[in-house]
């Protein structure tokens, strides 16, 4: 008895399916490493997926987790359609807040109404100038781009270590911080006494424009089918070079906005840890959604949860936050191999006699 | 007097060199074998991190219980663990031939998170880190004078440069495990038709390069520091990952390039205890990562990637 893959798509039905057996395989898998840590796993998932819901409090601070990560999730997953494999929105992260921080400094005595989409527009432009030169790289040599977008996450890290610890420095403290952005640069707080802020419904705005933009319009047919079949793409007369540049761009400044929102939501300066990885996050939440806008929407949503959910099951159990890490990493495997059966279907085969 | 403090500091230099190198070199020919079969593998960040950490928390556990061979057992521990994250990735990327610089990024990912998870299972949340003795260093030609210090390194130094390199050079150019390799990383249809077994040559190639990859980390934590941090890797795998594009995928130029960045990073440190210039460090340290991207884009389209660079092969 052997196994063979077939190339047989799955049902039309079945496909948002997927991504939910990923969510239990990956439960089940990771139930081993929560055993280890003298827990019972299903108190673990418990106060993984339901106790942050349960107060106000947390359930509001899962919106505030799921902020930075609908933007990455929505510049990932722009990039992806498009056929351009940008790794590199961690980077672009980076430089969208250096922009924010570098505007918001020096915003005194501006109008928020002035301030707030001078830093949007600046972030969104250092995004794109960080993804500008492997996305030429790409369409104009066609060089690699996942490589060239990984080495400039590095690049960026550098570039903010360098500002904090030389003009930016905090001269007082020593800290390597930058000087607070004005108070009117701040992004105004959607709830009192939270820490929810104007980040969240721009990031909901932006993946309702990513959901008609891949759509609803005639650029985003062209970046799906550039994204399936690049050579496909340009039989039927579509400039692929053109829509790969613009996915490329358009994806960095989202990651760019990222930036902005971490820096004049949360922060209010910057840090060299504005980012514990978001960035890559955005890829998993960009496979889980399967690329979808709504997909990528309830997976930001989801992956807030289980971080939120890590720091309320290590007070409860005792079990380390890290275990919230190890999931999503699990979860992104996981789906990345049960996507195979949108398209194949794995049959056992009798041995031949 | 100022030649004599000269000659100090580069002697300094050169031994810190081959030091910062060690672990690039290992984790770079590791990446570059799995790249010469057809594989990309971004794991290499999350699998240095997991060697070390795995290294450290064997031979700590092993020195608690007054075992001799402690930092063997450490580094027996980070090459099984390699092996096992290498078999992952070949298992995506083989087997399932899924994307593979999202399944790389996932066995990052997953590595980190379980090194983390176990070192604060293992150690706990203790403000002082624990530390185990680590491997001395042989002083082979210690008595050389003004020399010696170049060569007062540690037992894995000399062998990733007197064993490995050679080694890994010898088995990629002049054995038939090389010949397979490269032909099923340049063409794998011709490699099958010719009766190569594409799939098991990219499990083993993917095994050993991840193993080497552990290996590199857990130099860092048995050898170089004696401990594990959070931070102990800090990119050193994406340092490889430009190394092996830089070398054009051959060994020999491999080894310049790891010696050249450690070089660079030597100096680097050394520039920035003098206070002399006025360059920001991390200049320097960005500087591999430009290097790379620069001379990607020079060399534009004639950029020699292995043929099947990226691309998964299924038999249909």
């Amino acid at each position: 008895m052997s196994f063979k893959i077939e190339r047989i798509p799955a049902p039309l039905w079945a496909r948002p399916l997927i991504p939910l057996m990923a969510i239990v395989l990956t439960f089940v898998l990771t139930a081993t490493l929560i055993l280890l840590a003298n827990a019972n796993p299903l108190d673990a998932y418990y106060y993984f997926l339901i106790d942050p819901l349960s107060s106000r409090v947390s359930a509001i601070e899962v919106l505030v987790k799921a902020t930075p990560l609908l933007l990455t999730g929505a510049a990932v997953t722009f990039a992806f359609v498009g056929g351009y494999w940008n790794i590199g929105v961690e980077g672009q992260l980076y430089a969208g807040a250096t922009a924010a921080t570098a505007i918001g400094i020096h915003m005194q005595n501006v109008s928020a109404w002035i301030a707030i989409p001078l830093m949007l527009i600046g972030g969104f432009v250092a995004g794109m100038l960080w993804a500008l030169v492997p996305a030429l790289m790409k369409v104009k040599l066609a060089i690699d781009e996942v490589v060239t977008t990984l080495l400039l996450n590095s690049v960026a890290l550098f570039m903010v270590s360098a500002l904090l610890n030389g003009p930016w420095r905090n001269p007082i403290s020593q800290w390597p911080q930058s000087p607070d952005i004005a108070a009117t640069a701040i992004f105004p707080k959607l709830i009192p006494r939270s820490r929810l802020h104007l980040g969240f419904i721009l990031a909901l705005v932006i993946i309702v424009i990513l959901w008609f933009v891949l759509t609803k319009t005639a650029f985003g047919l062209k970046m799906r089918a550039v994204g399936l079949s690049p050579h496909a793409a340009q039989f039927a007369g579509i400039n692929v070079q053109q829509t790969m540049l613009i996915s490329a761009l358009v994806s960095g400044g989202i990651g760019g906005i990222a930036g902005v929102s971490e820096i004049a939501g949360i922060h209010y300066h910057l840090i060299d840890a504005i980012s514990p990885g978001y960035g890559y996050t955005g890829i998993i939440i960009a496979t889980l959604g399967t690329l979808n806008a709504w997909g990528v929407a309830l997976a930001a949503l989801f992956i807030g949860l289980i971080d939120t959910g890590a720091q309320t099951v290590s007070r409860a159990l005792g079990v380390p936050t890290y275990l919230g890490d190890v999931i999503q990493a699990a979860l992104l495997l996981v789906t990345l191999g049960m996507l195979l059966l949108q398209r194949y279907r794995i049959t056992r085969t009798r041995s031949e006699s | 007097m100022i030649e004599a403090t000269f000659v100090t500091f580069l002697v300094g230099l050169l031994g810190a060199t081959l030091r910062v190198a060690t672990p690039l070199l290992f984790a770079t020919i590791g990446e570059l074998y799995t790249e010469r079969s057809g594989v990309l593998n971004l794991g290499i960040e999350g699998i240095m991190f997991l060697g070390a950490f795995v290294g450290f928390a064997i031979a700590a556990k092993s020195a608690e219980a007054e075992l001799a061979g402690y930092l063997w057992l450490g580094l027996g521990g980070a090459i099984v663990v390699g092996l096992i994250m290498g078999l992952l990735m070949a298992f995506f990327s083989v087997t399932l031939g899924v994307n593979q610089h999202v399944a790389g990024l996932g066995i990052t990912l997953l590595s980190t998170g379980l090194a983390l998870f176990g070192f604060r299972m293992i150690f706990g949340q203790s403000s002082v880190l624990p530390s185990i003795e680590p491997f001395a260093q042989l002083s082979i030609f210690g008595d050389l004078p003004i020399l010696g210090p170049i060569f007062e390194q540690y037992l894995l130094t000399y062998v990733a440069f007197i064993v490995l390199l050679p080694l890994a050079w010898w088995l990629l150019y002049r054995t038939n495990y090389g010949l397979e390799l490269r032909s099923v990383g340049e063409n794998p249809e011709a490699a099958d038709a010719a009766g190569v077994n594409v799939f098991r040559v990219r499990y083993i190639t993917l095994a050993l390069g991840a193993a080497l990859m552990a290996i590199g980390g857990a130099f860092l934590s048995l050898a170089q520091l004696g401990a594990f941090s959070p931070g102990i890797i800090a990119g050193r795998g994406w340092v490889c990952i430009a190394l092996v594009i830089f070398a054009k995928w051959d060994p020999i130029r491999a080894m310049w390039g790891a010696l050249l960045f450690g070089g660079v990073f030597a100096l680097q440190l050394r520039l920035q205890l003098l206070d002399l210039v006025d360059i920001p460090f991390e200049f320097f340290l960005a500087l591999p990562y430009l290097v790379t991207i620069a001379a990607l884009a020079l060399a534009g389209r004639n950029v020699a990637y292995p043929g099947a660079y990226l691309k998964a092969y299924r038999r249909e």
